[in-house]
């Protein structure tokens, strides 16, 4: 029963294994970073990844460009002072229209400024992932976005979804009952769903519902509506003042409260601590990972199942750290077994930094990027609703499945999906690292092989036989029409970049 | 010149013989195996109504309601804007704006750059719904449009037009079901299942990847028009993309080659009209749609209005003008409706800089041949105000129900989640 949880042997953690590996405990890496971690063994390159905390060296083979940084202005939208608030009274007073109107288009001002720094945290956001020496530390934040989402369109405030950003990185990989108190602790979190409206005398349950439902233990799994209204008077008086958290004491609801059956004046946090004790709560955390990191198939297998329970358990053991569940996961044997590979669908940011990230494509312009990202459905600080994005089958329609295929166009080209600038070749990279690995030990490149190595390198996994023959089909066409073999000269950077593009075409490509 | 083993002909048959295979049969295909084929195929989704096709135009930015159905025969209307007023019909003054006659009883006018909406009017082709809005509204842009897609008062969860097709195709979305034009899909037409396509340039519905060498698009079709490879098991991710794959490359033959034909009729040249024409191509192509979008921005008039608003509703009028004539010429004028809406309209009274700020309940317009015309609703007591705000008298989900069920006849309740009277926009 335990074999699929059970550590993977060394002399199976191949090449293949390893850029398994990075794609999903990461966004992939170039044929040298996965012979990297090919060579430090399962343990080594799973703890490599996991222990971001240390930073990754030079030499590091998940190393990349330090992170750009970013300034960021904390007091845009900023709350008016009291004298500001007097002065617009009196303006309205009086009916003093010209300054009623200077005070309007201020507002308008700043909330124009606010927008513009949003834009420019996406691109920061974006860049980031795809620059980090520590990949699972952003996949990890990209997750904890989808799972506590919260949208800047509703909150209208940049700078608190920076700072609730920075804690998911922050906390990523810690304690999910910190990360929990965090939540509840977050002025956008408590703007989004109305806590800053939790009073005493007229609780709003909004963050207790979507606490219990969404963020803990899943939808009707062992919570009862009297649970959720007991549990909105314990979060009365959560709110925020300017940037900071904020413990009303007057809004806050003394009166004993009765949650899961349990009678007590609890508050936020003792109403955190309830619901972390509930088995319901380490199953549903454990198969939202399971989802994110293992396979997103719409029915899990057996063994899946089985993996499910098992994480549930080990979260529970370790009080919720999350390291030791995700170092497991990413040792075992059904984490490697051929049906978990290449079963998960690319998010639209995945594709995205996948695709520089393992091809080492330059990144163009981060703005046609994010909004390549939006078209595909994935706006960054933007998911459409506090449920996150659904994931999966859910990503691809026949709108999403162009834009997929051209952005990868665009990034091994530089031709945008409007129109045609060449004025983008400037940004010429050289494909050809991508085929080096595949030279034979008297240096000597088969293109067959090689045709074969790129593909099933740029995929990520293994490529069924037709694939190969309709690509084979291809190369022949620029050759002469009649010559039966690929020509081993014939595998030149155009040419790579071509089957690049074909590859980034298959249905197949949309899945790591 | 080299034969490849994948061409288009060859793909049309490989299609037809993968329809006799049930499990490999994309899901396109399975419904429709007639369209590869180029057939119009009108009766293919079961519980929608065939010939009947709604088109939504959305006005972006909040427009002015107040100079759109002017309430001439209000003087508050000329108290509130001394400046921006639109005059009443037959004034005489030189340089000024003066309205068209709607209905002298009533006292109200329609702005004189909606010329073509007093002829769709007089010739009983327009509905003009008076006072639509919504309770405590919101007069950010964002969160009121939110409120009109999802049509719900805290603007969460999918679009109303998505719901729709959520609930009459059973779980399975239609591929051609809804197209939006424009860059990104409207929320109205994000259901659960049912995803629209949508489009800013029909020419860039399709890979970019073949523009870079004449060569590139024999292997592209071959590994997009497969179908599932044999040796796939059926209904894993993989399987799942391989069948989409293949719904995307017929999706973009159908849709280039419907807007590749010229329009039978002129369209003027603004952006709006870009846009119906390429809806009018695919509904003359016999698309399966049902729901069609299109946007124009740029209402959102705060400072010197006058000129600007004029020059927004003439695009709008002679847009959906030539619209109605394509259709006309099409012979489709009977199955299509267009509703045209905005977010918001404006603060009654103007603003210091001769523009108006944002406000609430605004006019909503039906257009066809089988609209109730007329002007349907009272016009907004323009001094009981709410905040400075006219009070609507309409509920916007009423016409959404009208449409459903008069129009669409779908269930509105279920897809509104409420019951709302049909505000009687299609005639009985």
């Amino acid at each position: 029963m335990d074999a699929p949880y059970q550590p993977i042997a060394k002399k199976d953690f191949d090449f293949a294994a390893a850029q398994h590996l990075l794609s999903r405990a990461g966004f992939g890496g170039t044929p040298a970073q996965v012979r990297a971690l090919v060579e430090r063994g399962p343990e080594g390159a799973v703890e490599l990844l996991l222990d971001f905390r240390r930073g990754a060296s030079e030499e590091s083979p998940v190393d990349g460009r330090p992170a750009a940084g970013i300034e960021l202005r904390s007091d845009i939208m900023r709350q008016p002072t009291p004298e500001e608030r007097e002065a617009e009274r009196r303006a309205r007073a009086m009916k003093d229209e010209e300054t009623i109107a200077r005070l309007q288009a201020m507002r308008q001002q700043r909330e124009r400024d606010d927008r513009t720094q949003l834009a420019l945290m996406q691109k920061w956001w974006l860049s980031r992932m795809i620059e980090t020496p520590r990949p699972l530390e952003e996949k990890l934040a990209l997750f904890w976005h989808g799972h506590f989402a919260t949208g800047y369109r509703t909150i209208e405030n940049s700078w608190h979804m920076a700072m609730q950003n920075e804690m998911f990185r922050r906390r990523a990989a810690g304690n999910f009952e910190v990360l929990v108190r965090g939540i509840i602790s977050d002025p956008a979190m408590l703007k989004y769903l109305d806590n800053d409206e939790n009073r005493r005398a007229s609780p709003n349950e909004n963050l207790a519902r979507e606490l219990l439902e969404l963020f803990t233990l899943g939808e009707g799994n062992g919570y009862s509506e009297r649970d959720i209204k007991e549990g909105a008077r314990a979060l009365t008086g959560r709110t925020f003042r300017g940037n900071e958290y904020f413990f009303d004491q007057q809004q806050f609801d003394t009166k004993p409260k009765e949650i899961f059956k349990r009678r007590g004046a609890f508050d936020g946090d003792a109403f955190v601590s309830m619901i972390l004790e509930r088995p319901e709560c380490s199953q549903f955390l454990a198969s939202k990972f399971y989802r994110y990191f293992v396979s997103d198939a719409p029915t899990v297998t057996r063994d899946g199942k089985e993996v499910v329970l098992r994480m549930a358990k080990q979260m529970r053991e370790s009080e919720y750290d999350l390291r030791p569940v995700l170092r497991s996961i990413f040792l075992s044997r059904h984490f490697y077994a051929p049906e978990n590979r290449l079963a998960i669908i690319k998010s639209p940011v995945q594709l995205i930094v996948q695709t520089v990230r393992s091809l080492g494509t330059p990144t163009r312009e981060m703005k046609s990027l994010v909004d390549a990202g939006d078209l595909m459905g994935q706006q960054l600080f933007q998911p459409p609703s506090v449920k996150g994005w659904d994931g999966g089958r859910a990503w691809i329609n026949t709108a999403t499945l162009f834009v997929r295929q051209n952005v990868v166009v665009y990034l091994v080209t530089g031709r945008r999906p409007q129109g045609f600038d060449w004025s983008a070749s400037e940004m010429a990279w050289d494909a050809s690292h991508l085929i080096e690995h595949l030279r034979d030990q008297r240096g000597e490149l088969d293109s067959r092989d090689a045709v074969r190595g790129l593909v099933s390198f740029a995929l990520g996994g293994e490529v069924s036989p037709q694939r190969i023959a309709q690509l084979e089909d291809f190369l022949r066409t620029l050759d002469d029409p009649n010559a039966t073999r690929v020509g081993h000269a014939s595998l030149t950077d155009d040419r790579i970049k071509a089957l690049l593009c074909l590859v980034g075409a298959m249905p197949e490509y949309q899945l790591c | 010149m080299h034969d490849s083993p994948f061409t288009r002909r060859l793909f049309l048959q490989r299609g037809c013989a993968l329809a006799s295979l049930a499990a490999t049969v994309p899901a396109f295909i399975e419904r429709s195996a007639f369209g590869v084929l180029g057939n119009p195929l009108l009766s293919s989704n079961p519980g929608v109504p065939d010939e009947r096709i709604l088109v939504v135009v959305q006005l972006g930015g909040g427009n002015d309601g107040l100079n759109t159905v002017v309430p001439y025969g209000d003087a508050a209307y000329y108290t509130a804007r001394p400046q921006i007023a639109v005059r009443a019909p037959g004034t005489n003054a030189s340089g000024a704006q003066v309205a068209l006659e709607l209905d002298r009883d009533a006292g109200l006018g329609l702005h004189p750059a909606l010329v073509g909406f007093k002829e769709l009017y007089d010739a009983g082709n327009l509905s003009v719904v008076q006072g639509v809005g919504y309770p405590n509204p919101n007069r950010s842009h964002f969160m009121s449009m939110d409120v009109w897609h999802t049509g719900r008062a805290d603007a969460k969860g999918s679009g109303w037009i998505g719901r729709y097709f959520d609930n009459v195709c059973n779980g399975t979305p239609i591929p051609e079901g809804s197209v939006a034009i424009g860059r990104t899909a409207p929320l109205a037409m994000q259901g659960d299942v049912q995803k629209p396509i949508s489009f800013d340039n029909p020419a860039l519905f399709r890979w970019l990847g073949e523009d870079l060498h004449t060569a590139m698009k024999s292997p592209y079709d071959a590994i997009n028009r497969a179908g599932s490879l044999p040796g796939t098991t059926a209904d894993t991710q993989r399987d799942f993309l391989m069948r989409t794959a293949l719904d995307a490359q017929v999706a973009s033959d159908r849709i280039l080659a419907a807007v590749r034909k010229d329009a039978l009729v002129r369209y003027p040249d603004h952006a709006l009209a870009r846009q119906l024409r390429t809806v009018g191509a695919m509904i003359r192509d016999g698309m399966p749609t049902r729901v069609y979008y299109a946007t124009m921005g740029g209402f959102d008039t705060h400072g010197g209005q006058t000129g600007t608003h004029a020059n927004l509703l003439r695009q709008v009028s002679e847009s959906i003008v030539a619209f109605q004539s394509d259709l006309k010429a099409q012979g489709n004028q009977d199955r299509v409706l267009t509703l045209v809406f905005s977010e918001f309209g404006r603060r009654v009274k103007q603003n210091g800089s001769n523009g108006t700020d944002h406000g609430t309940a605004a006019p909503v317009f039906v257009v066809g041949s089988k609209v109730r015309p007329g002007v349907i609703g009272r016009h907004p007591s323009l001094v009981d105000l709410d905040q400075g705000d006219l009070k609507f008298g309409i509920d916007f989900r009423c016409v959404y129900a009208s449409l459903l069920e008069q129009w669409m006849k779908a269930p509105s309740e279920k897809i509104l989640r409420g019951r709302f009277a049909s505000a009687g926009v299609v005639r009985a």
